[in-house]
C-alpha cells in the first residue's frame, strides 16, 4: 500500500475513534446545530493561525473555544431563541473567515482543502496531531463522562444532584473544539458535523447502552473512513464527500436492520 | 390516603426546619412571576404548593433548589441538607440508550454489588420494580413518576421536593402515587415540598397547603385553606364546594400531642395562619 494511503487511513481512523463517542453526546444533547458552527468558525481559526503565524490547529481551536464561550453567555442573556443566534454564529463565521482567507493570499493556503478537507496530504505531523489531540479528548471525555451523561439526560437534576453542570458543558464544548480542528482535515469545515453524528446515528439501532453506542460509532466512523477511501480510489471521488457518502451507507444499513433492544421484564 | 395524615399536626410546629424563603421576587423579562412570595419545609412535614397553571408554583420549587436566583428575597437551605428532587418531566433524547438501571445509577454512584443492590431494593419499595432493565424511555408515565422518586430516595434525601409528581398519571394511580409520598414521610421523618394543581388528593396528603397566584394567596393547614376567600376566589365557588363535601370525611384533626380532636371549632390561630400571607 502507498505511504500516503496509509497515512490517511491512520489520521482518519484516529479522528473517527474520538469523533464517534463525542458525536454521540452531541446527537444525545441534540448539539448538531452547534456542531456546525464551530466547524464554520473553524474557517476563521486557520486564517487567525496564519496571520499570527501559530499553528493552524491552535488557531482553530482557539476560534472555536471562543465561539463556545460567546454563545454560552448570549444563550444565558435569552434575548434570542438558540437557533437564530446559531445561525448567525454559524455563518457569520464562515463569511468572516472566507474573507479572511482571500485576504491572505498565500499560495500556501488552499481554501478547498480547508471547505471539503484532503485527507490524502495527510502528513506525519498532522498524524501526530490526530493521535496527541485525539489522546488528550479520549481522556477528558473519560474523566467527564458520568457527570456530562448525567447533565444530558437532565441538567437540572444533576445540578440538584451536585453536578457542576456549566463547567463540564464547557469542557464539552472545547472538546468539541478540538475534535472539530482534527476532523478538518479529514472532511473539511462543511463537512465535520457528519463525521460526529452519522456514525453516532448508525449506532444508535444496534446499541443498549450509551457506552455500547459510543463504542460502536467509533467503529462506524472507521468503517466509514475505509470505506470511503476506498470508494475515492476505485472511483476517483473526492476523498471527505466519499468518507461522508460511506457513513450515509452505514446508517441506511442500520435504519433497515431490525432493532436490537435490552428485554423488557413482563409485569 | 390516611397515612399521609396519621401525626401531622403533631410535627408541624416540632421539625427542624429544613428550608426557608422570605420574600422571594422573581422576573423573568418583563413579566412578574413571583412577589413576595413565602414557604417554610420542616422535617416530617408535607407542604404542597397549589395554584393555576403558570401561576408560578414550578419556578419557587427552582429557586428553593438553587436553580433560580431570585431578584429579591432571600432563601435559607440547612448546610449540609441533602435534596431529592424529582422534576416535572424527563425529556430523553430518542437516540439515547438507558435502561432504568443505568439511570437509577447516575444519581447516587454506588458501584458494585451493594449499589446495584441497593438501586433494585428502593425501586422495589416504590414499587416500580418490574422496570429495571427496561429502556427508560419505554415505560409509563405512572412507572416514570416512580422511578425518578427511586433516584431521589437513593440520595437519602432530608428534603424531598417534587414537581407535578402525578402528572400523566391515571387517578387511582394518583391516590397511590400520593399515598407513597405519605408513607416515606413517615417512614423517612424526611420534609417533603411539592407542586400539584389537582385539588383533591393534595389536600388529603398535605399538612401545609400554599396556595399560589405569583404571590402567596393563603397558606396554612388544608381544612382552614379550603375555607379562605383568596382561595375560593382563585379556584372558583364550584370547585370549593366540592371540597367543602370531601372535607366532611374528615370528622377529626389532631392535637398538638397527636390526640384525635373534634373538627370544630376551628383552633383561631389556624384561621389566622390562612387569611394573612405570613404563615410564620
Amino acid at each position: 500500500m502507498d505511504d500516503f494511503l496509509l497515512r490517511a487511513l491512520a489520521g482518519g481512523f484516529g479522528v473517527a475513534v474520538v469523533a464517534g463517542p463525542l458525536g454521540a453526546f452531541v446527537v444525545w444533547r441534540r448539539m448538531a446545530y452547534f456542531g456546525d458552527t464551530l466547524a464554520h468558525a473553524a474557517l476563521l481559526g486557520v486564517a487567525l493561525g496564519f496571520l499570527l503565524g501559530i499553528d493552524i490547529n491552535l488557531g482553530i481551536v482557539a476560534v472555536c473555544a471562543a465561539v463556545a464561550v460567546i454563545l454560552v453567555v448570549l444563550q444565558r442573556r435569552q434575548a434570542l431563541a438558540g437557533d437564530t443566534l446559531l445561525g448567525i454564529l454559524s455563518h457569520g463565521g464562515l463569511a468572516l473567515g472566507l474573507i479572511a482567507v482571500a485576504f491572505l493570499e498565500s499560495p500556501r493556503v488552499d481554501l478547498m482543502s480547508y471547505l471539503f478537507g484532503d485527507i490524502l496530504a495527510v502528513s506525519a505531523r498532522d498524524i501526530a496531531w490526530v493521535y496527541g489531540g485525539g489522546a488528550v479528548v479520549a481522556a477528558a471525555l473519560a474523566f467527564l463522562w458520568r457527570p456530562l451523561l448525567a447533565a444530558t439526560v437532565h441538567e437540572e437534576l444533576a445540578r440538584v444532584e451536585g453536578v457542576p453542570v456549566t463547567a463540564v458543558r464547557l469542557a464539552f464544548m472545547v472538546l468539541l473544539a478540538i475534535v472539530v480542528a482534527l476532523a478538518m482535515k479529514v472532511v473539511g469545515v462543511l463537512l465535520v458535523t457528519s463525521l460526529l453524528i452519522i456514525p453516532a446515528a448508525a449506532a444508535r439501532r444496534l446499541a443498549a447502552s450509551p457506552e455500547q453506542m459510543a463504542a460502536l460509532a467509533a467503529v462506524a466512523g472507521c468503517a466509514a473512513v475505509a470505506g470511503g477511501l476506498w470508494g475515492s480510489f476505485t472511483f476517483d471521488t473526492p476523498s471527505g464527500p466519499s468518507i461522508v457518502v460511506a457513513a450515509l451507507v452505514l446508517f441506511v444499513v442500520s435504519a433497515l436492520a431490525p432493532a436490537v433492544r435490552p428485554g423488557r421484564h413482563h409485569h | 390516603m390516611d397515612e399521609g395524615l396519621t401525626g401531622a399536626a403533631a410535627d408541624t410546629d416540632g421539625g427542624a426546619v429544613l428550608a426557608e424563603a422570605w420574600g422571594v421576587d422573581v422576573q423573568i423579562g418583563a413579566k412578574a412571576i413571583l412577589s413576595g412570595a413565602d414557604l417554610r419545609v420542616r422535617a416530617g412535614e408535607i407542604v404542597t404548593l397549589i395554584g393555576p397553571n403558570g401561576a408560578g408554583k414550578t419556578t419557587f420549587l427552582r429557586v428553593i433548589l438553587g436553580l433560580q436566583r431570585p431578584r429579591r428575597g432571600r432563601v435559607f437551605r440547612r448546610p449540609g441538607l441533602r435534596v431529592g428532587y424529582v422534576p416535572q418531566r424527563l425529556a430523553l433524547d430518542a437516540t439515547l440508550p438507558l435502561t432504568v438501571e443505568r439511570f437509577l445509577a447516575l444519581g447516587a454512584g454506588r458501584g458494585g454489588r451493594e449499589g446495584a443492590a441497593r438501586r433494585a431494593a428502593i425501586l422495589e419499595d416504590v414499587g416500580a420494580a418490574q422496570v429495571l432493565a427496561s429502556p427508560v424511555r419505554d415505560i409509563s408515565g405512572g412507572e416514570l413518576q416512580r422511578v425518578l422518586l427511586a433516584r431521589a430516595l437513593l440520595r437519602d434525601p432530608d428534603l424531598l421536593v417534587l414537581d407535578e409528581p402525578v402528572q400523566g398519571v391515571d387517578v387511582s394511580g394518583q391516590a397511590d402515587l400520593y399515598g407513597l409520598i405519605g408513607r416515606i414521610r413517615d417512614e423517612r421523618r424526611c420534609g417533603v415540598l411539592l407542586v400539584s394543581h389537582d385539588l383533591h388528593l393534595v389536600m388529603a396528603a398535605a399538612d401545609q397547603v400554599i396556595c399560589l397566584n405569583h404571590h402567596v394567596c393563603c397558606a396554612g393547614r388544608p381544612e382552614a385553606v379550603t375555607r379562605d376567600p383568596a382561595y375560593l376566589a382563585l379556584f372558583g365557588e364550584h370547585v370549593a364546594r366540592q371540597f367543602a363535601v370531601y372535607h366532611h370525611d374528615h370528622d377529626h384533626r389532631h392535637g398538638t400531642d397527636g390526640a384525635v380532636l373534634p373538627l370544630a371549632p376551628e383552633p383561631d390561630d389556624g384561621r389566622h395562619r390562612a387569611e394573612t400571607p405570613d404563615h410564620g
